[in-house]
């Protein structure tokens, strides 16, 4: 989809990322001891390309019985292969894994776009590479593990089960199995309902990589699938990342078990901006913050708090920012935003604007048109909005920024520290003693400074309080998947 | 005070009323409830607050506003408070001595508590300025970005001490947390409070800013509910838990995603600067870095 902006002087051409070259059958069974084979449950569920609103393929429904092979099949591989191998030739197969995803990154950035709705140019210059960075950079630890861990003797855990959202399918995936088998676990992975597609590829990537049967296993479906490998008796570890709400489920199933457990949850981010902050790149990284990925950003940087003598400068060039993002096709590799991820999640964020506009808050919608098919949000901006309003307290998960202002620095402090979140935060100012003042007291598990949405696999990313537990990347992230003694 | 010797030049011993510790002060529980505490021989020792949900609402109202004072200072400076603990508890070697003896200890038991309890204060002040070094890290991130991680204190911390010991117990349920910068209310031992009361005392003459370490007694099963539960408490630490427990504890803190630790005074690893890193949160920072004339910098 070209540029629709009405005033306009010139339009860009549209610039189309050919789809030809991708295979994407019509049916997906489950992954399970390194065999594709249907579901016991014989149901399939359809997914959507949320641009268009066309069926892509059909994907196997996990049920309980599904769920119980995959983790015995994991458990087999835990007993006799994977756990019995040296650390050095562990390291090697997950080293292969990453350079088959470099081989086929083109391939894997446009079907994430398909089915996930990203624009490709995320999915080409972020997601994919990370994805395989992730899985380069934890090849190499895995005979290295002693060294993380000093007088701690560092051991795999066993089987682990591991829950993943949608808005970064493969790089998620890439987050959750790297650590997990360099460490020396065998996964159960359950991707989410409406992105299975490049989970499902990366199963066949990984019997690709020769990975002994069982190591990884990948099974799809919904909620209750994911329920049933919580529930399963003979995992030893739950990782999940999503919602806070499925989180403190999750938490509540798992008390009195053995199960360990890592959460990363949600988040409604604090975004500062000092009137001695660069204004233009401060406005960039709003923009970067709050409308990257349509804002199905955990970490998202929805709450933005500017001093009160630059706010009409900042809302006059953010709202001249986001006049120029081109919203639309996310196979056209000048979109900036793409689509809304499926129609649920559409009415979500539409629900949270009627509620905004509701509280009597001024809201601003970027002058774009959008496609007419398929599911899609203007960029948007409420400003001058309370702290206590919904909008500046709940995720949203899309594209929408809740602004307030603020005169003193323990009055932002305060402010941004006053959400039971804590994953991210950002801070914009050209005082490097003001940073550390603001990076030392922000309770959040990130801060970027005069920067946003920056993510490495050698740095660990997770929360505080209800953002959830544990670190994933790094070497911090790297004790969620071992025991420790001592 | 078991015996209740009188002779006739000291007259009649005065008898101590044991309260709890709250916000550097000395209440007795709101509640005006009490649990009598008795020796082996059946003799009273001493009427032993029985802490209401209210006390320890009141505690963690007091531990939350301790919280950034004590966060604030200096690793330098929390690391000779916590040695300074260890100087003021090391005078006070026989009052603990006898009141261990009181609670049942033998002479030879209560000797060696005492002095792990201050061999511990002392081990534990030295890691304040080191574990932040142990445990952060430089990260080589691929783009043009200064990125490291260090821990951060969770915040405010509830803990139940062991009820197998009367002293070092007490100081492991709650000395790896304000190591580590965090504020703390603690539930003494329930069989045996009267030392936990009496190191309160030491704590207090010890540069502790007031409300840094909260001291409630009273037996668990009526607490639990509210420990596990309350919305401001960000770490809960257990030890030596009753299995049934867990389950009731996990439930409740799901409600605001606590990090929940469970220990074994019996296990391995009281000395591990693990204990600290239990109660600390991983931050990490991006700043970019600037590139000139296309000279790449990292770290």
């Amino acid at each position: 989809m070209a540029k629709t902006k009405k005033d306009s002087s010139w339009d860009l051409s549209p610039a189309p990322e050919s789809t030809g070259h991708v295979k994407i059958d019509k049916r997906y069974d489950l992954f399970i001891d390194g065999k594709f084979v249907p579901p016991s449950t014989k149901k399939y569920f359809k997914t959507v390309n949320p641009a268009t609103e066309e069926t892509l393929s059909e994907i196997a429904l996990a049920g309980e019985k599904d769920i119980d092979r995959a983790v015995k099949a994991a458990r087999k591989a835990y007993d006799t292969t994977w756990s019995k191998i040296s650390a050095a030739e562990r390291g090697k197969y997950i080293f292969r894994i990453a350079r088959l995803i470099q081989e086929r990154a083109r391939e894997f950035a446009v079907i994430e776009s398909l089915d996930g709705g990203k624009p490709i140019r995320e999915s080409r210059d972020v997601d994919v590479p990370l994805a395989a960075a992730h899985f380069f950079y934890h090849a190499g630890w895995a005979d290295k593990l002693d060294y993380a861990f000093a007088n701690s003797s560092p051991t795999s855990i066993g089987v682990v089960g591991q829950i993943i959202p949608w808005n970064f399918p493969l790089l998620m995936a890439a987050w959750k199995l790297a650590p997990a088998l360099a460490c020396g676990n065998t996964v159960v992975l359950k991707p989410a309902e409406t992105t299975s597609l490049t989970a499902l590829k990366l199963a066949e990537l990984i019997r690709d990589a020769g990975l002994p049967d069982g190591v990884v296993n990948i099974v799809t479906g919904a909620g209750e699938t994911g329920k049933a490998l919580v529930g399963h008796s003979d995992v030893d570890k739950i990782a999940f990342t999503g919602s806070t709400e499925v989180g403190k489920m999750i938490r509540r199933s798992l008390a009195g078990t053995s199960t360990r457990l890592t959460l990363e949850l949600g988040g409604k981010e604090a975004n500062i901006v000092f009137e001695d902050a660069a204004i233009d790149q401060a406005v960039e990284g709003i923009v970067n913050g709050i409308y990257f990925n349509q804002g199905h950003v955990c970490c998202a940087g929805s709450r933005l708090f500017v001093e009160e003598n630059v706010a009409e400068e900042v809302i006059r060039k953010l709202k001249h920012r986001m006049d120029q993002l081109i919203v639309g096709d996310p196979m056209d590799k000048n979109t900036d935003v793409g689509a809304i991820n499926s129609k649920g999640q559409l009415q979500t964020i539409e629900e949270y604007l009627k509620a905004g506009e509701k509280d009597g808050f001024e809201m601003y919608q970027s002058q774009v048109a959008v496609p007419k098919k398929g599911y899609w949000c203007r960029p948007t901006l409420f400003t001058h909005v309370s702290q206590s309003s919904i909008i500046s307290k709940e995720e949203i998960f899309g594209p929408v920024l809740a602004m307030q202002t603020f005169r003193t620095i323990d009055e932002v402090i305060d402010k941004a520290n006053n959400t039971p979140y804590g994953l991210s935060a950002g801070v914009w100012t050209d005082k490097g003693s003001k940073i550390f003042n603001l990076t030392s007291r922000l309770k959040a598990g990130v801060v970027w400074a005069n920067t946003f949405n920056k993510f490495d696999p050698t740095s660990p990313f997770g929360g505080y309080k209800e953002s959830g537990f544990g670190r994933e990347g790094g070497l911090h992230g790297l004790s969620a998947y071992l025991k420790l003694q001592g | 005070m078991a015996k209740k010797n009188t002779s006739s030049t000291e007259g009649i011993a005065v008898m101590k009323t044991y309260k709890l510790f709250i916000g550097g002060a000395f209440p007795r529980t709101e509640s005006g409830r009490f649990y009598p505490l008795r020796n082996g021989s059946g003799e009273l020792i001493a009427n032993v607050c029985l802490s209401s949900r209210k006390d320890f609402r009141n505690a963690v109202v007091a531990a939350g506003k301790a919280q950034s004072g004590w966060e604030g200072k200096s690793a330098y400076n929390r690391s000779q408070i916590i040695y300074r603990i260890a100087e003021m508890l090391q005078q006070k070697k026989e009052l603990f001595v006898k009141e261990m003896k009181d609670l049942g200890y033998t002479d030879k038991r209560a000797n060696d508590e005492f002095s792990a309890s201050v061999n511990y204060l002392v081990h534990f002040a030295g890691w304040c300025d080191k574990y932040v070094q142990v445990f952060s890290s430089v990260n080589p991130v691929a783009s043009s970005h200064f990125n490291f991680s260090v821990p951060e204190p969770m915040g405010v911390v509830a803990s139940f001490a062991s009820n197998k010991s009367a002293l070092l117990g007490f100081l492991e349920s709650f000395i790896p947390a304000i190591c580590g910068g965090n504020t703390v209310v603690v539930l003494a031992s329930e069989d045996m409070p009267t030392c936990a009361i009496t190191m309160s005392e030491v704590l207090a003459t010890s540069d502790v800013p007031g409300g840094t370490v909260n001291v409630l007694t009273g037996p668990r099963s009526e607490l639990l509910y509210h420990f596990a539960s309350h919305m401001d408490v960000n770490g809960f630490v257990i030890w030596d838990a009753e299995s049934a427990d867990s389950i009731a504890i996990g439930q409740y803190a799901a409600e605001n995603v606590k990090r929940v630790s469970y220990y074994n005074s019996d296990g391995a690893g009281l000395l591990s600067p693990q204990r600290i890193m239990d109660l600390q949160e991983i931050k990490t920072t991006w700043h970019p870095i600037e590139n000139i004339s296309g000279a790449g910098s990292a770290y």
